[in-house]
């Protein structure tokens, strides 16, 4: 019987364990969990602060998850991996053998080398439950929270604070809020919101040294807090692929089928790098589906199957206090863009040789899906679609006969 | 299994099948109390452009898309039909962002809904389907 050994237990494994189970109901599958949790939906730790959701909902699968897809659950840290005996050390010197390995390491939080940031008493970085739970315990009402950071990670965690301490700036030394996915007028549009509910920003500046509760800024401005929290950026945790010699670049390069370039090993989720059809090469997209879709296709080609995954986007759907915000694809330089004003948002598609290649939508987001699929598939689309794209994503953007293909067939 | 089919060639573009759902999700049994002067939620939508009248609503995929994207682990396949537990969903509209239909929106709490074939309201089949003057939505095996 086959052994399937998985390192790591977050949405990647989860897909990995149902990427087998699909193909091969009988093989032994060993789960190596770093945190001593049941999978959880790690981006909920935010809505987990903000009170809409708890530590049982959050649960990304069922109770019985591990049972009912008889998976061996070991709470350890996986410290070496050995390409020629085919097996993975713990922390506790307990050996695990496979035949079939996938690394599901995901990402860790970035600290840069803040000079002084020892003497910082409460500080903390917002990636996994534990760090959400420890943040909690020093949440109070007067507190003064220096977030560092303005990315997806930081401004979640300053939405789930924000009612329960004092005050929140955050830095960034980019000049907008989630400079990875919005353009500078979209970025306002957010901006504006999060400073409605209270939250100030200091962009363009960034901490550069701290002493105690004080926090030197590049611009020589000063910060006095309470709490900090770091949320400069995330890396690829790609250490146990570098021992087994697997190719590493930004994350562990993986073809189209999850395979990383040592026999027998493959990665997915957030430490794999693999290829972004929008951009035509490998990049690491930690995003949460497409940790699912790649730790799904691995566990499929590990089992024996063949699944190829090679229409991932980036692509992200996240909201604060109440504006929703959808982006997809790529913002080329030579595209056109085409924007439409909503009521208290905008929507901006970029167009190019015929093809939607990326949007952002601000405000109104109710069937970004459909322009999401136009980029993810790469479709081709007449003047007459184009017209029809613009005003709204809707099915009429296709031909009659494909639209009777997706609503009067099984797809 | 059965599911809801479309044909636009019969569509009148009346929108009732959007009322009808609205209103068997409604959980009242009072028709006017339950629309009546009020925003509603259907599960279902007429897409209308020029003489183009089509009615849209969950595909329940194959291999649907939604599931594996929902960031709470909210969304599930259970015996064909895809379902959204609306305890565990955030609102984060992921499943929006990624269902190639148009057919997942928020509903009034902010938490995703979309069309489960009214198996679990009190219609038991869909109501879209059921109260369609022309045929042009139907409930069946294809």
């Amino acid at each position: 019987m086959a052994e399937y050994l998985i390192i790591g237990n977050g949405t990647a494994a989860v897909g990995c364990i149902e990427g087998i189970r699909s193909t091969d109901p009988d093989g032994n599958i060993t789960v190596v969990s770093g945190e001593e949790h049941h999978v959880y939906s790690r981006p909920l730790i935010s809505y987990y602060l903000e009170g809409k959701t708890t530590l049982e909902k959050m649960r990304y699968r069922p109770e019985d998850f591990y049972e009912k897809n008889n998976v061996n659950l070991i709470y350890g840290r996986a410290v070496k991996v050995d390409t020629k005996k085919m097996s993975v050390t713990l922390e506790n010197k307990k050996r695990l053998f496979y035949d079939k390995l996938c690394l599901c390491t995901g990402s860790s939080p970035f600290v840069p080398p803040f000079e002084g940031l020892d003497t910082v008493e409460k500080k903390f970085t917002f990636m996994t439950l534990d760090d959400s739970l420890a943040l909690e315990k020093a949440l109070d009402k007067s507190a003064r929270v220096l977030i560092v950071g303005a990315g997806l990670i930081g401004l979640k965690c300053a939405e789930g604070i924000a009612e329960r301490v004092g005050s929140i700036t955050v830095c960034d030394l980019a000049d907008r809020v989630l400079s990875s996915i919005l353009d500078s007028e979209c970025a306002a549009l957010m901006q504006h919101r999060l400073e409605e509910n209270g939250i100030s920003f200091m962009l363009g500046d960034t901490a550069v040294r701290f002493e105690g509760s004080k926090a030197f800024m590049k611009s020589g401005a000063e910060v006095e807090f309470d709490i900090l929290v770091l949320a400069v950026g995330v890396r690829a945790e790609t250490e146990l692929a570098k021992q087994a010699d697997c190719k590493v670049n930004r994350g562990i390069v993986v073809g189209t089928d999850m395979r990383t370039t040592t026999p027998d090993i493959f990665a997915a989720g957030d430490c794999a790098e693999g290829f972004d059809s929008s951009i035509g090469q490998n990049r690491v997209l930690a995003i949460l589906p497409n940790a699912y879709m790649q730790g799904h296709c691995a566990g499929v080609n590990m089992a024996g199957g063949s699944e190829v995954f090679d229409n991932a986007v980036p692509m992200n759907s996240i909201g604060f206090f109440g504006l929703h915000c959808a982006t997809a694809g790529s913002y080329p330089e030579d595209a056109e863009m085409s924007q439409q004003k909503t009521e208290g948002g905008i929507k901006r598609l970029f167009i190019k040789e015929g093809r939607l290649c990326g949007y952002m939508l601000i405000g109104d987001v109710c069937r970004a899906g459909v322009y999401t699929s136009l980029v993810r598939e790469k479709t081709e689309l007449d003047e007459e679609s184009i017209a029809e794209m613009k005003k709204f994503p809707s099915l009429a953007i296709f031909s009659a006969e494909k639209r009777s293909k997706k609503l009067g067939g099984v797809v | 299994m059965k599911r809801v089919y479309v044909n636009e060639q019969w569509c009148l573009g009346c929108h009732l099948c959007e009322y009808n759902c609205a209103f068997a999700n409604s959980g009242l049994s009072d028709m006017a109390k339950a629309l009546r002067d009020k925003p509603i939620f259907p599960r279902i939508h007429v897409e209308d452009s020029g003489k183009i009248h089509y009615a849209v609503s969950c595909r329940h995929c194959t291999d649907p898309i939604c599931v594996k994207s929902c960031i709470a682990g909210a969304i599930s396949k259970v015996d064909g039909t895809v379902k959204i537990d609306r305890e565990k969903c955030v609102g984060c509209l992921t499943c929006v962002l990624v269902c190639p239909y148009g057919a997942v929106a928020p509903g009034p709490s902010g938490a995703a809904q979309k069309c489960e074939l009214c198996l679990e309201n009190s219609c038991g089949a869909p109501a879209c389907a059921a109260g369609c003057p022309n045929n042009a939505i139907v409930y069946e095996e294809r």
